[in-house]
């Protein structure tokens, strides 16, 4: 116990001091930029940091998944758009770990990605499924060989051109129905990335998420046998939502501290009296303190469930409720108090070269309504509600 | 009860495939129902029978086939016939 404690805390240390030594002094020319966080990245790799969840048996860092939340957090302190990655990154290999099943090749795979650091990107969105994540066009369609091959047309590849190997969603097989997906990864050396489109967003900037076709050619194995269906409810769905969810906590709490800072900033300038302005951060603290509130309890349920025999409450309706509303409920609150931030510091908020900056946090925090758009999760959780009993 | 429940499939499922065709331990999501549209299989199958499906029983596994379904209804006829 107190040995995972110590590696945990350890991992936990070295992700802080990166944040601060590393993503935070370059969040600005990312964002700015709209470049990759290479050195944020190459930092985590240097830590081991990008195998932190798999088995040390597989020679990753066996990190618990608590931790990696707090990671996430931390790195959205500092840069958001790091964050993200290094949490969409741990998505994919959180949810390869947790569906094995005595894998042989995927076993090898995670051990070669532990040893190698290799960053994981995924090409689950594609044009023509309206932004449902759960069903594909694209297929696992048999060439010569024995070989599998599949072209996919993705709308955005977070990283893509910076990643080592993509985890990528497909219909089972040419004549399968559009619902019955499976998960596969394929590495650079088996993969062409066309792009299609530029990447000139509003925020989340150095995330680097154009559009593009990806082609692939690889081995009938590097198919998950376990159903993509239950890999979403088990796994992919609630990490997903908890991950991001934490990291857009940070950049809000980020945002409370730059206002939080203003504020002193102001009391100083009339000692022995309170400035209007610290009630207004009384008031922000309140909103802090409710996204604070569900991203934990969230947090906390899942760890409590997730690794029960079967799974079966992670594949209830209930459960996917929860999670969904986590998304729901941490993407419209996060740009809120960023909101509120850039109203207590005002112009010195809204210029993007002072301390008290936020306009990068409340740009970064637009982005979370999209990601998995909250309509279309609302359209979900309404035909959901009609048949759970307890929500 | 396989034949009643075969009905609701093919009236509520909107599937792409002839239910008719289907066997009872054919993978249903598998054969084209959404998750949408199994919510629609569900509560038409509550109404029919008149029992309602304990949150533990709303999930992908318990919908997953005619026969499956089957079984989960067997079980809460079961149980409301006990209480």
């Amino acid at each position: 116990m107190s040995i995972s404690v110590d590696r945990d805390q350890a991992f936990l240390d070295a992700v802080c001091r990166i944040a601060d030594d590393v993503a935070a002094p370059n969040a600005r020319e990312v964002d700015e930029q709209a470049r990759f966080p290479i050195e944020t990245v190459e930092a985590l790799r240097a830590e081991g940091a990008l195998s932190a969840f798999v088995p040390s048996r597989l020679g990753g860092g066996e990190v618990a998944f608590a931790t990696i939340a707090k990671a996430c957090f931390e790195l959205g302190r500092r840069c958001g758009a790091s964050a993200m990655v290094f949490a969409m990154h741990q998505i994919k290999v959180i949810s390869v770990t947790r569906h094995l099943d005595d894998a042989p090749w995927f076993e090898d795979y995670l051990r070669r990605l532990a040893s190698e650091q290799r960053l994981v990107a995924s090409v689950t969105s594609e044009i023509g499924t309206g932004g449902d994540m759960g069903r594909s066009v694209a297929a696992v369609t048999p060439i010569e060989e024995g070989n599998v091959s599949f072209e996919k047309q993705a709308p955005t590849v977070s990283y893509g051109n910076h990643a080592d190997d993509l985890l990528v969603t497909l219909r089972r097989s040419p004549d399968a129905e559009p619902t019955d997906q499976v998960m596969v990864v394929v590495s650079r050396e088996q993969y062409a990335l066309e792009q299609v489109s530029s990447w000139d967003p509003l925020g989340m900037r150095g995330t680097c998420s154009p559009g593009f076709i990806v082609r692939a050619e690889f081995s009938p194995e590097q198919v998950i046998p376990t159903p993509f269906s239950r890999v979403m409810s088990e796994s992919m769905v609630p990490v997903t939502h908890i991950l991001w969810s934490h990291l857009w906590l940070g950049i809000a709490t980020d945002a409370f501290d730059r206002a939080r800072a203003f504020a002193r900033a102001a009391a100083k300038q009339k000692p022995g009296v309170t400035p209007p302005v610290a009630l207004r951060v009384s008031h922000l603290m309140s909103e802090l303190s409710l996204l604070r509130a569900e991203v934990g309890s969230a947090l906390d349920e899942f760890v409590a469930m997730a690794d029960e025999p079967g799974r079966e409450r992670l594949s209830t309706m209930a459960v996917a409720l929860r999670f969904n509303n986590l998304k729901i409920a941490s993407s419209e609150q996060a740009p809120r108090v960023c909101q509120g931030a850039l109203g207590i510091c005002g112009i010195m908020g809204f210029k993007n070269d002072t301390p008290f900056s936020v306009g990068r946090h409340l740009r970064d925090t637009l982005s979370a309504c999209l990601m998995i758009a909250n309509e279309r999760i609302h359209q979900t959780n309404a035909s959901l509600l009609l048949i759970a009993k307890e929500v | 009860m396989t034949e009643e429940i075969r009905q609701i499939i093919a009236a509520h499922a909107r599937m792409p495939v002839e239910v008719g065709e289907l066997a009872v331990d054919a993978d249903l999501y598998q054969a084209g129902m959404t998750s949408h549209a199994s919510v629609n299989v569900m509560l038409a199958l509550e109404d029919h029978f008149d029992l309602e499906f304990p949150d533990r029983m709303l999930t992908r596994d318990v919908f997953e086939s005619i026969q499956s379904i089957a079984a989960a209804l067997t079980e809460l006829r079961a149980e409301a016939l006990a209480s």
